[in-house]
This record gives structure tokens, sequence and C-alpha cells, in this order.
């Protein structure tokens, strides 16, 4: 129960701050990676903003082994910097910087109920199943 | 006015990160949370279910409250979003997470190998935008 209440607090401050900060925008996002045209800075804002919490946040937990709820603080283990992470964020850039979309303000705009957004989760949930398939 | 909502954004996003890992010890990453809700099973898929709903009202609420308009795509029809789409789903899936996983939570953790990751997309963006701006005209 109280796990729930962590994850719906945590869910709604995430999808929050998605809108506010202008994530769930393809225009101002494709502005932001428009470096060679007329670029908007402003989403630097935003990855900036979060940082400002999860660096500190991060470091200070360095030696706390439980979370609030009683689970293991779980980091990913993986170390290696190997041809699947470089060309997995390469071809993600790609439809990123295509459509202006990243997961989650992907899913933070499914409540405008706009059919292609819709159509644009699909796929990916689709993209990410074929890649689990090829992964195992 | 418009980097102070933005900074303002990306504080709640983490604090949103802030909680996933104190309160649960959770990675908040949007592409493998949104994954689990269809290959995890049980308890495991019910918290990324719970946050999927939330990260939808959260977006919901806000835009009502400050009067942020519905966002609008970019490019018109269906082939761009399902192209676009598959090709973030797969990426995401290979490069083991998305701007939220590797960009706020793995910088965060000054993880090398997210670093990296997000050089690598957001070069990989800044290449696409460029590259369609030349090819479609926009």
């Amino acid at each position: 129960m109280k796990q729930t209440m962590l994850v719906a607090v945590a869910g709604a401050l995430f999808g929050a701050g998605l809108a506010l900060g202008g994530m769930t925008n393809p225009a101002k996002v494709v502005g932001f990676l428009d470096l060679f045209g007329a670029w908007d800075p402003s989403l630097a804002f935003v990855m900036g903003g979060a940082l400002l919490v999860t660096v500190p946040t991060f470091f200070f937990s360095k030696t706390r082994k439980l979370a609030w709820s009683g689970s293991t603080l779980t980091e990913p283990s993986a170390r290696q910097i190997d041809s699947r992470l470089v060309s997995g964020a390469v071809l993600f850039g790609i439809g990123w910087g295509i459509y202006g979309l990243c997961p989650g303000p992907a899913v933070a705009n499914l409540w405008t109920l706009n059919p292609e957004f819709i159509a644009f989760v699909v796929s990916m949930v689709v993209g990410l199943l074929v890649a689990r398939k090829a992964s195992a | 006015m418009e980097y102070l909502l933005s900074l303002a954004g990306g504080v709640l996003i983490g604090i949103a990160a802030l909680v996933m890992w104190l309160g649960l010890g959770r990675i908040m990453g949007m592409s493998s949370i949104t994954g689990g809700v269809i290959w995890e099973k049980g308890h495991e898929r019910i918290w990324r279910l719970w946050f999927v709903v939330a990260t939808i009202v959260g977006a919901f609420a806000v835009s009502h409250l400050m009067g942020i308009a519905p966002s609008e795509a970019i490019r018109s029809g269906w082939v761009w979003p399902v192209i676009a789409g598959l090709l973030v789903g797969f990426g995401t899936g290979i490069g083991s997470g998305c701007t939220s996983g590797h960009g706020v939570c793995g910088i965060g953790r000054l993880s090398p190998r997210s670093i990296i990751a997000t050089c690598v997309f957001m070069a990989s963006g800044i290449a696409t935008v460029a590259v369609m701006r030349i090819v479609m005209g926009g």
C-alpha cells in the first residue's frame, strides 16, 4: 500500500514535470535538438533541474542499504560500454529526432488521446519487445 | 519565465527520481517501466502500471492547471509515429535506457555508461534533426 502510494506520487510528479518543463511538446524537443538551426536551449534547464536533485540524491545515498519501503537499493550492475549500448542510443536518438518524443513524454501525452501519439507508444512497446527477444 | 518553468519541471522530474530511489530502491527509467508493464508479472507489473497511469494523470493535471495546450505532432500521418516509435522502443531496449534512466538517473549516479549513452543519443538526435531539415525542409 505504502509502496503503491510512493509510486503514484513519483509518477504524478514525473508526468507533471515533463508537461511543465515542455518535454511533452515535440516541437520544443526538436527545437532543442536543432543545434544548427533555431536552437531553443530551454530543455537544457529541464535536464539541469533534474540533475540538481538527482546528483546529490545518489551521492548522499551511497552508504544507504534500504529504501523507505524496506526494499534494497539496487543500482544497475551493468558497467560495460559496448556496441549494444552505443547502437541502441544511436537508434533511439534517430527516433527521438524524427518525432520529438522519448518514452516518458510519449506516455505522459497519452492523456491527449491523440491517435498518432497512441500509435507512437504502441510502436514503442513493440520495439521494446523486439529488443527484449533479440537480447534473450 | 520559460526557462524558469523548464527548471521547475526538471526539479519535479528529479524529485520523482528521488522518490523512486530512496522510497523504493528503483531507478526511474521510463523505457523499462513501460516495457515491464507488458512482460513483468504480478507485483512487478502492478507497480509499473501504477507509475504509467500516474504519469499520464500528472501530465493531464498540470496541463489543465497551468493552461498548457495539448501537445501536437510535428509530422502528420501514421508513418512517422510508427517508425519513430519502433526506433525509440528498440533503441532504448537494446541500449538499456532513455532520457530518464540514462539521462536523469544514470548521469545522477555519475555512471560512465549512462553519460556515454546520453551523449550518443543527444548527438544522434541533433544529427537526425539536421538531416530531416535538409531532406524534408523542416
